[in-house]
């Protein structure tokens, strides 16, 4: 068994558990803001982004863009404001490590912000925070005050001549928020619909203008990127992933929680060693390794590196970190029935193949688990699916194909148990 | 410019055209329900979507520009899989109620699901309900959510044309519903339109509901003549069932585009304006109270104005003509009052409370041909000294064109000329007070029954076509003052309106070289005068 606290450096929990960790005072003890009074003071936008480049930082959202160069697409020559967006929407079932940034170390992410915000030449960034995250947005809320009054936040920040406002803002519950252009749409105070594309954010984005959306434990990683430089931050991950991630581990395991391991961890290392193996002694089924849009994997693949890339290879993705695992007593077609249920209840309704497909599938599979379904529905079933992907206007679309297919295709067994079932039963 | 394949076929197009506007000027059709060409783009339908060579995934033709050296495919194996897709899903929860639903023959659901469906039904589950079925969002259309695709047209439409903002898309995902926003109706000048852009069943119009299936429809093009903005429109009439609906024979209004005039649009006091054709109108020509023969009736007018012209009192004869007339009419009356009568006293323009108006196509000007009538007809006199000498017996004859002078100067005034006058002629196509007045009345036809031109308030001449023929006994306005004229001893031999249009192209500078061939379905602008 490994033991993490020994052999590894923690980058984004550092903080995490100690005593009123979420406060000025405590941040500052640690070599607070000294890192946003480096880049200010320093460095020049231009070498901020380089750095961010060099450190292999990617997209922790789930996307897993490079961060440097995402930064590096703002047109500077553009006349109109710039603007940094922080996603804070985690919506991402099985996903649960932002809100423990945004309650243990706000201050982590503020000084994050501030160093993006100097390097994309933005004054004002918006944190837009899931709804139901009450606890998150007093916390953070309470955080920006404080940056404020001592100076982090505002006009002339740190006797420097840059400017830069926070705005702290709750979402209204809609997963959908959380794909960065229907955030976009929400904090201009329309509904959450995801916008066409091109243009990207980086040239049309919030009010129209250049803007940079990432995540909170992308923006979290940065601060300790400029202190301690980016070859130390790319060094501790794995080819092309630099430094660590946040895994949340929830279903059957002994230890459920948030690990913060080197990008290229394996899958097995994660459940057995860090999260303490399967509950009760069982044995594993299957696992969602990111998030409930990852495709799920069985038993046999689990010895995967959990980085963008690996995780990609294996026809699934290390999404935003969400690992669920699913142990010998779980009904595949029940799995498969709440992932669908999600994804209907959650599609924006905004294109035709999500909007109703979603729903379509969901009622399908539920009939199938409720063991009112005949042999051609299951048949008809991953054409229904795969008919979404690939044809809407965001990558929701695509989940729901991923991520419900993968269920049929795995599990296809247990499916056809359901319906022989039924048969037998007439 | 870029140069662009599509099918096969070469096109260039300007820096921003979009592969469903190539598509569209090459004669290929993509299908579409969301877009449309005067709306933003919204892309939420995907039924458009085209194979790009060396682009890995299907784009949506309506939001992807066209660049130099692209090659689209609108009909690969790959597109026509992805078009049935999408019909699968949009039909998912669809009531399929086509055989009670008033858009049938004119859905797009249903067209295309011939053209590009015809898939067996998967279906084997219930379908999401929604709320409102034949409910009223305002005085003139009625909305079916079930039956929507949400589309979203509406919704653009009156976000961004009439910027009234009634419509929304309430709830998320499959029940996701059109409605009004809380406390609103649809209730502005332009609701109509709404009905013609919804691709499908969901919004449909009170007016037109039930009446007529469209497939019993011909239509003919025209002109409203509901005001001097002169829109373009398409008058659908029953063509087979004279005895359905009152035996009506027009069943509804609809714009035809044309950019330079109305876009797509019409407005409601337009699109509602039609009933007067079959309702209410003036059958056989009358004298008094006695139903006369066509023949009769050109005699009593010939032999009063013929003793006039051997009087030398052609002065003695008022003529109130009408902007309502096409140019052809006007000019014909022209050359009986003005050439053949000359010294005839006549106006076309009554004094009328200016109609509503807005800034987009409603002009309070309620005649569609007053600038025709201004370049024709140059009035001599004005039309209270016309009234005034009627009313103190200087006139024997007064010629009225399908004015209400009764709504207009009071009962009166009217029975006071009336009773000085020897002769005094209405003639116009419905009945109105006036006519109880009038010692004798022609029925003349309506706009939807003739053909001719009308000159709008952009100086923009433009035709009508025949739909049918004129009602009962009643002709067009030119025919009887050509009878006159003949009877009079001075044939005018007009065959048709088209030969009377050359006759105005070749007497009135503004008009000329103009001919019913190119003036097409879009018109042309009236010369200034002087600079030809």
């Amino acid at each position: 068994m490994t033991f993490v606290g020994l052999v590894m450096e923690k980058i984004v929990t550092r903080h995490f558990g100690e005593q009123n960790s979420h406060l000025l005072a405590s941040y500052l003890e640690d070599n607070g803001y000294q890192a946003a009074r480096k880049a200010l003071g320093q460095m020049t936008p231009a070498q901020v982004i380089e750095e961010v480049k060099k450190s292999n930082l990617r997209g922790l959202g789930g996307a897993g863009f490079p961060t440097g160069t995402k930064w590096g697409f703002i047109p500077q020559a553009n006349p109109k404001p710039k603007y940094l967006v922080i996603n804070a929407d985690e919506g991402e079932p099985g996903t649960f490590k932002d809100k423990y940034i945004l309650e243990q170390d706000p201050h982590a992410l503020l000084e994050g912000i501030i160093i993006t915000c100097y390097a994309i030449g933005s004054h004002k960034a918006y944190v837009y925070i899931r709804g139901e995250y009450l606890k998150s947005l007093e916390t953070l809320q309470t955080a920006v005050e404080e940056a404020y009054k001592a100076g982090f936040l505002g006009n002339g920040i740190m006797g420097t001549a840059f400017d830069i406002d926070v705005v702290v803002h709750p979402g209204a519950g809609a997963y959908i928020c959380g794909e960065e252009t229907a955030l976009i749409e929400s904090l201009e105070g329309k509904k959450g619909f995801p916008r066409l594309k091109p243009p990207f954010p980086a040239v049309v984005g919030l009010f129209g203008c250049p803007t940079v959306i990432n995540n909170v434990e992308t923006i979290s990683c940065v601060a300790p990127i400029i202190n301690k430089g980016a070859e130390w931050f790319a060094k501790l991950g794995c080819e092309k992933n630099g430094g660590n991630r946040l895994f949340c581990v929830s279903g059957h395991v002994n230890k459920p929680g948030v690990y913060e391991l080197p990008n290229g961890t394996t899958l097995r290392e994660i459940i057995y060693d860090h999260a303490g193996g399967i509950l009760n002694g069982r044995k594993l089924k299957a696992v969602i390794p990111g998030g409930i849009s990852a495709p799920i994997l069985t038993p046999d693949q689990i010895d995967v590196k959990m980085d963008f890339d690996s995780l990609k290879s294996i026809g699934s993705m290390a999404g935003s970190g969400g690992i669920i695992v699913m142990d010998d007593t779980t009904d595949m077609v029940w799995a498969a029935m709440v992932a669908a249920r999600f994804f209907a209840h959650e599609s924006c309704g905004q294109c035709s193949p999500c909007r109703e497909g979603s729903g379509w599938v969901y009622r399908l599979v539920k009939r199938i688990y409720e063991g009112n379904a005949r042999p051609h529905d299951l048949n008809n079933l991953p054409g229904i699916v795969n008919n979404i992907g690939g044809n809407t206007i965001c990558a929701f679309g695509d989940a729901v194909t991923m991520s419900v297919g993968s269920y049929v295709s795995k599990f296809r067994s247990e499916f056809e148990a359901k319906i022989r079932a039924r048969v037998c039963q007439t | 410019m870029p140069n662009v394949t599509i099918d096969g076929k070469q096109i260039e197009v300007p820096v921003g055209t979009t592969v469903i506007q190539a598509a569209d000027k090459l004669g290929i059709s993509i299908p579409r329900y969301c877009y449309h060409p005067a709306l933003p783009v919204s892309g939420n339908c995907r039924i458009c979507m085209v194979e790009i060579e060396k682009q890995p995934k299907m784009q949506i033709a309506c939001y992807t520009p066209v660049a130099d050296g692209m090659v689209v495919k609108t009909n690969s194996p790959k597109v026509l899989e992805v078009r049935k897709t999408v019909l699968e899903f949009l039909l998912v929860n669809h009531p399929v109620d086509c055989p009670v639903c008033d858009q049938a023959g004119e859905c797009k659901l249903q067209d295309y699901y011939m053209e590009h469906g015809q898939y067996d039904s998967r279906l084997g589950d219930v379908k999401v309900k929604k709320e409102k079925k034949a409910f009223s969002i305002g005085p003139t259309v009625m909305l079916d959510q079930e039956r929507c695709i949400l589309c979203t047209r509406c919704v653009r439409f009156t976000d961004n044309i009439t910027k009234t903002h009634e419509f929304g898309v309430f709830n998320r995902g499959d029940h996701s519903q059109l409605d009004i926003y809380p406390g609103k109706q649809l209730d502005n000048n332009y609701s109509g339109n709404v009905v013609d852009i919804c691709p499908v069943g969901a919004l449909t119009d009170k007016d037109f509901r039930f009446k007529c299936r469209v497939w019993y429809l011909a239509q003919t093009k025209s002109v409203c003549p509901g005001c001097s903005q002169g829109c373009n429109i398409t008058v659908e009439w029953d063509k087979m069932r004279p005895h359905q609906f009152k035996q009506a024979r027009v069943m509804r209004l609809k714009p035809r585009q044309n950019p330079e005039v109305n876009d797509y649009w019409i407005c409601d006091k337009g699109r509602y304006n039609y009933h007067f054709i079959d309702d209410n109108r003036i059958q056989h020509p009358q004298f008094k109270d006695e139903v006369i023969s066509w023949e009769k009736a050109i005699d009593t007018i010939v032999t009063v104005l013929k003793d006039l012209q051997e009087a030398n009192s052609t002065n003695r004869i008022g003529v109130l003509a009408s902007a309502q007339l096409t140019n052809e009419d006007l000019f014909v009356v022209r050359k009986l009052f003005k050439e053949t009568l000359s010294g005839a006293l006549i106006d076309f323009k009554l004094p009328q409370k200016p109609g509503d108006s807005d800034n987009f196509l409603m002009k309070a000007d309620k005649n569609p041909n007053t600038a025709g009538a201004s370049k024709i007809l140059e009035a001599n006199i004005g039309e209270e000294q016309i009234l005034q000498k009627a009313k103190q017996g200087e006139l024997d004859v007064l010629y009225v064109f399908g004015h209400d002078l009764v709504k207009l100067f009071g009962k009166e005034t009217v029975s006071q000329m009336a009773r000085r006058l020897k002769l005094f002629v209405y003639q116009g196509s419905n009945i109105n007070d006036t006519c109880s007045y009038a010692h004798l009345n022609l029925p003349s036809s309506v706009y939807a029954e003739k053909t001719g031109t009308f000159t709008n308030c952009q100086q923009r001449v433009q035709r009508i076509w025949t739909a049918f023929l004129p009602l009962v006994e009643s002709k067009a306005d030119w025919e009887i003052i050509s009878l006159i004229s003949a009877k009079l001893g001075k044939p005018m031999n007009y065959q048709n309106s088209q030969a009377i249009f050359k006759d105005i192209a070749a007497t009135i500078p503004s008009f000329s070289e103009m001919t019913y061939e190119n003036l097409s379905d879009k018109g042309m602008i009236l010369k200034v005068s002087g600079n030809p």
